[in-house]
């Protein structure tokens, strides 16, 4: 049984999703359960592939579905890394389920079973995407994650359809230019398994060849397209600002991280390093574009004075760490770009469900819901700012490891422009962050002042938050998660190690 | 030198965050039981800290670590001698102040006070795990610990005024650390070889180049930035907006100190004395520290509102030490280390004193000092005597670092450099003598008679005069606080 859990990851939302329009139709209240269950189920498997791999000779097992040779058939192939990516698509993907109890009700009534069956293709695409080792298949899931995202988005409110029409159009663009170039990898070595693909251009040393290099750069530019690298961001911040609530809470952590994984995965696992930093002018002119990404992303959030917004132009700035990083061409890079992942992952996600509790209850969506947010949320504030020091990069968060290796992969690669962009987009995030800590905290109103234990004389207010506790929990769970993601820090970085050793990065 | 595994270092530093539950959860209501809770927090973690001073006189270092931050470098308390003296000195003086902050809280009238006292006890926590860092990486953790908790505190008043401060001391200690500490401390990483932990010789020596040597150092003493070298000092008489036991403890002595703490540790720990001398960069620093004082001095002068002249005074104070730290000489080092303690009871003494004013008179400003004296002999003559220490006059203990760290600037034969402390030590009784003249020796202004204005309220006096005492004491009893600093000179 343990050995099929590739498969079960997959399989199971995409169950839970057709069972969702089935039992939709007679009993809508019935979608939330049956997705909570198959997410469950997706989740605890994550977990146990996880432990499997680890405890695997060399961490990394193969999956072949069906049994069919790599060669025709489709093979699934977890490492480490890819491990712990889906281990957090599918946590993600499960508190967020609960998260969405009643904001789905409440800002897509009577269509909760569409919602929630897309949702869980969604998840499925997700997960089939960092599992598997065929670059087509990757294009399947990849197709699947897309056109159930462009749908979860225009359920959102009036102006989503048209954010979400703008996201169809780029995102076929890039899913196009990562097609072609697989086509011309396939016609190059005829291959689709990804280790296939390798091994035929280490054998006919054929890497030199102009179809290859068009090829990389086709996909490379799919993927930055797909995760919203500075300039190709202006698709991201209206579709997960204007989509509804869960779908925002969903896309933010997840999307670009994933597309950031599968940038690495082409790089070490397709390609190798040797192809890839072959030419330093290259390698290290992406490291700038990363650059400008970082400071364009901030200095673009600073600008915002809409929550969500200001959100979605920081994950602009936390693509350009990580493509930064990944590009840096040496293994501390590499390490503090996959750390990120998960880091960055977790921090947006909090960030995002906090936000959410904000605005939904205060139905404002600019910068004053926050004006005396503690004394009214005070768990939900205590959940948004430790996630808003992580994304500042304090330490013992995890934000605060990821910037540490990723800076020192800055110094070792001697690239300057990039540490200084690191450093830069903490401080802005610092005054980000404090602008609404003052809001929220020392409002200029006193009596709605932060202070515990409240006005002596008031009667106390029981609720906690005003919010449901299926809002309040996985903010909270995520919150914790950024310091366990913090202190667990050597132990995340030793698998990533060994899932990392055996690409000869210097 | 022998290492010692002990939990009191840990339980010492866990105390005061502890304490925060049972203050938030009493609250205003029983504001008696909130404060009771301070006190005994108080007690417990200055006898812990004080528990350590045996082991430690005997040679020992006592270490705790727990989780692995880097590979090769833990979160990790070491206690060695610098660290259990600034412990010794925040901790006793945390009790003081607590008293302080009663009369004072109360006398004012302030609001939010749970947060207050909540806060004030994180930021104890922090500081001492800064004085019992054992590595880089952790010193510069509860280092931005620090800066986030005294936050709200500096925020208290929430007016315009507080906000506007806040904001200021935010983004100055948030943007030193970050854009100079940060770096720094990720490049002594690398270049470590993977070992942070603070030795008496410095892991760093004989590792890095004259010229990484003086970036770094550069970029420590600003990153640094709670010790106010200028250009990065003007957060903190912004941050004078903060309620009067805030200034008291945390901005003339605990993060201050922590300032210049990280300072010395970055010189005696990092890089390591004897390494920085055969590189002959440390000058660099010397010279920033002395235009520091003496700026700071003359700005001081100009000053009317009381606790921004100490303020001033207080940023020359700490590159004093800056200063002693970087004359690379025991005699200095030792001296520089000293005044942290020796600093420490005069400045907050002088705090107190501001304190006790405002609440007594509602005077902020020197000039409506006159003739106070005859109306609170008692607090203005403890403020002659703090005012005595930080001039470094004889019979309090500020004359003792003092006279070391001239030794020292003698030793190092850097005779510009002594002529500073001379010429500070003069501007400091330029700016302190008129205050305690007007006070004494004028009549009060326009007539005014202070029937009705008496001393501030007994919680209010008594730790100003128990300050001012060990002052004095500190000056004829010197022996424990030299012990603990000829450790860190003779260590190795």
């Amino acid at each position: 049984m343990t050995d099929q859990l590739p498969a079960i990851i997959v399989l199971m939302p995409l169950l839970g999703a057709l069972l969702s329009v089935l039992l939709g139709m007679f009993d809508r209240k019935l979608c939330l359960p049956v997705a909570l269950v198959a997410l469950a189920i997706t989740a605890s498997s994550a977990v146990a592939m996880l432990a499997n791999v680890l405890a695997s000779p060399g961490q990394s097992l193969s999956y072949r579905f069906g049994g069919w040779d790599p060669l025709v058939g489709i093979e699934y192939r977890i490492d480490a890394l890819s491990g712990l990516v889906v281990l957090a698509i599918t946590a993600v993907g499960f508190l967020n389920a609960i998260y969405s109890k009643t904001r789905v009700r409440d800002e897509s009534p009577r269509r909760e079973h569409y919602f929630y069956a897309l949702y869980l293709l969604l998840v499925a695409g997700l997960c089939g995407m960092v599992l598997t080792n065929d670059a087509f298949n990757l294009y399947v899931l990849l197709e699947i994650c897309s056109l159930t995202s462009y749908a979860l988005i225009a359920i959102g409110n009036r102006r989503a359809a048209l954010a979400s029409f703008n996201y169809v159009i780029i995102g076929t663009i890039g899913a196009s230019f990562y097609l072609l170039g697989v086509g011309y990898l396939y016609i190059k070595t005829g291959a689709l398994n990804m280790d296939g693909i390798h091994a035929a251009l280490r054998a006919n040393d054929i890497a030199d060849s102009p179809t290859i290099k068009v090829g990389f750069i086709l996909i490379m530019l799919g993927v930055w397209i797909k995760m919203a690298l500075f300039p190709l961001h202006g698709w991201l911040s209206n579709a997960y600002s204007y989509a509804p609530t869960t779908t925002g809470t969903l896309m933010a952590p997840l999307m670009t991280k994933v597309m950031v994984y599968i940038m690495i995965r082409m790089m070490l696992s397709v390609f190798g390093t040797e192809f890839v930093f072959h030419e330093e002018f290259w390698s290290n002119g992406v490291v700038w574009i990363a650059t400008v990404a970082i400071i364009a992303g901030s200095v673009l959030a600073l600008a915002r004075s809409d929550i969500k917004k200001m959100l979605t132009y920081l994950i602009v700035a936390e693509v350009g760490y990580m493509v930064g990083g990944a590009w840096l061409g040496n293994h501390s890079g590499m390490i503090g770009a996959s750390y990120h992942i998960l880091s960055d992952a977790a921090m947006t996600f909090c960030l995002f469900l906090a936000a959410g509790i904000i605005i939904n209850r205060t139905g404002e969506a600019r910068m004053n819901a926050f004006d005396g947010a503690f004394k009214k949320y005070p768990l939900t504030m205590i959940g948004f700012t430790v996630g808003a020091l992580a994304m500042i990069g304090l330490p013992p968060s995890c934000g605060f490891f990821s910037k540490f290796y990723l800076i020192s992969g800055g110094i070792e690669a001697g690239q300057w422009g990039f540490v200084v962009a690191l450093l830069f987009s903490s401080l802005v995030n610092a005054v980000l962050f404090f602008r609404i800590f003052e809001r929220a905290y020392f409002p200029k109103d006193l009596a709605s002042g932060f202070e515990f234990g409240g006005d002596p004389d008031a009667k106390p207010d029981r609720s906690l938050d005003q919010v449901p506790y299926s809002m309040l929990v996985p903010m909270l769970i995520a919150a914790a998660s950024l310091l366990v993601i913090g202190l667990a820090n050597q132990t995340i970085v030793g698998w990533l190690n060994t899932a990392l050793a055996s690409f000869s990065l210097k | 030198m022998t290492t010692v595994h002990s939990i009191v270092p840990l339980l010492a530093f866990l105390v005061s965050l502890v304490a925060v539950i049972p203050i938030v959860l009493l609250g205003e209501r029983r504001r008696n039981a909130r404060e009771a809770a301070t006190f005994i927090a108080g007690f417990i973690k200055f006898a812990l800290v004080a528990s350590m001073v045996p082991a430690v006189l005997a040679g020992k270092v006592l270490e705790f670590s727990f989780i692995e931050l880097l590979p090769g470098v833990a979160l990790e308390f070491r206690v060695d001698g610098l660290g259990l003296l600034f412990a010794l000195v925040a901790s006793s003086l945390w009790i003081l102040t607590s008293c302080y902050s009663i009369g004072y809280m109360r006398g004012a009238n302030e609001g939010n006070q749970t947060r207050f006292y909540a806060f004030f006890a994180v930021s104890l926590c922090a500081t001492l795990g800064v004085a019992f860092s054992g590595n880089l990486l952790t010193l510069y953790l509860f280092y931005e610990m620090l800066s986030l908790a005294t936050y709200p505190l500096v925020t208290h008043h929430q007016d315009k005024e507080a906000r506007s401060g806040g904001r200021t001391y935010l983004s100055y200690l948030l943007f030193t650390s970050i854009a100079f500490a940060l770096p720094a401390v990720i490049f002594s990483y690398l270049n470590s070889g993977g070992n942070m932990d603070f030795t008496s010789g410095g892991f760093l020596a004989d590792k890095v180049g004259g010229g990484s040597a003086l970036v770094l150092l550069l970029l420590f003493v600003f990153g640094f930035s709670k010790a106010g070298v200028m250009p990065f000092h003007s957060w903190l008489p912004n941050a004078m907006v903060a309620p009067t036991p805030v200034s008291a403890l945390l901005h003339a002595v605990a993060v201050v100190k922590v300032g210049v703490f990280c300072i010395i540790r970055a010189f005696t720990g990092v890089l390591g004395t004897d390494f920085l001398q055969t590189l002959d960069v440390a000058s660099v620093i010397s010279w920033l520290a002395a235009v520091t004082v003496v700026t700071s001095s003359l700005i001081a002068m100009t000053q009317d509102n009381l606790k921004r002249l100490l303020a001033f005074s207080t940023i020359g104070q700490l590159s004093y030490i800056v200063l002693g730290v970087s004359l690379l000489v025991p005699h200095a080092v030792q001296g520089s280390m000293l005044h942290i303690p020796m600093h420490a009871f005069g400045k907050i003494t002088l705090f107190f004193c501001a304190g006790a004013i405002y609440v007594a008179s509602g005077k902020k400003y020197i000039s409506q000092l006159d003739g106070l004296g005859r109306a609170m002999p008692w607090t203005m003559g403890a403020f002659a005597i703090g005012a005595m220490s930080v001039i470094g006059l004889p019979l309090t203990g500020g004359m003792l670092s003092k006279i070391y760290m001239i030794w020292g600037a003698a030793d190092a034969q850097q005779h510009a450099l002594l002529a500073v402390y001379l010429v500070s030590s003069v501007l400091n009784g330029v700016y302190f003598f008129p205050i305690v003249y007007r006070a004494f020796f004028r009549d009060p202004q326009g007539g005014e008679v202070y029937d009705r204005v008496s001393e501030a309220p007994l919680p209010c006096v008594l730790p100003l005069a128990i300050t001012a005492a060990g002052s004095v004491l500190l000056f004829f009893f010197p022996g424990l606080v030299f012990e603990l600093t000829s450790l860190m000179i003779s260590a190795d």
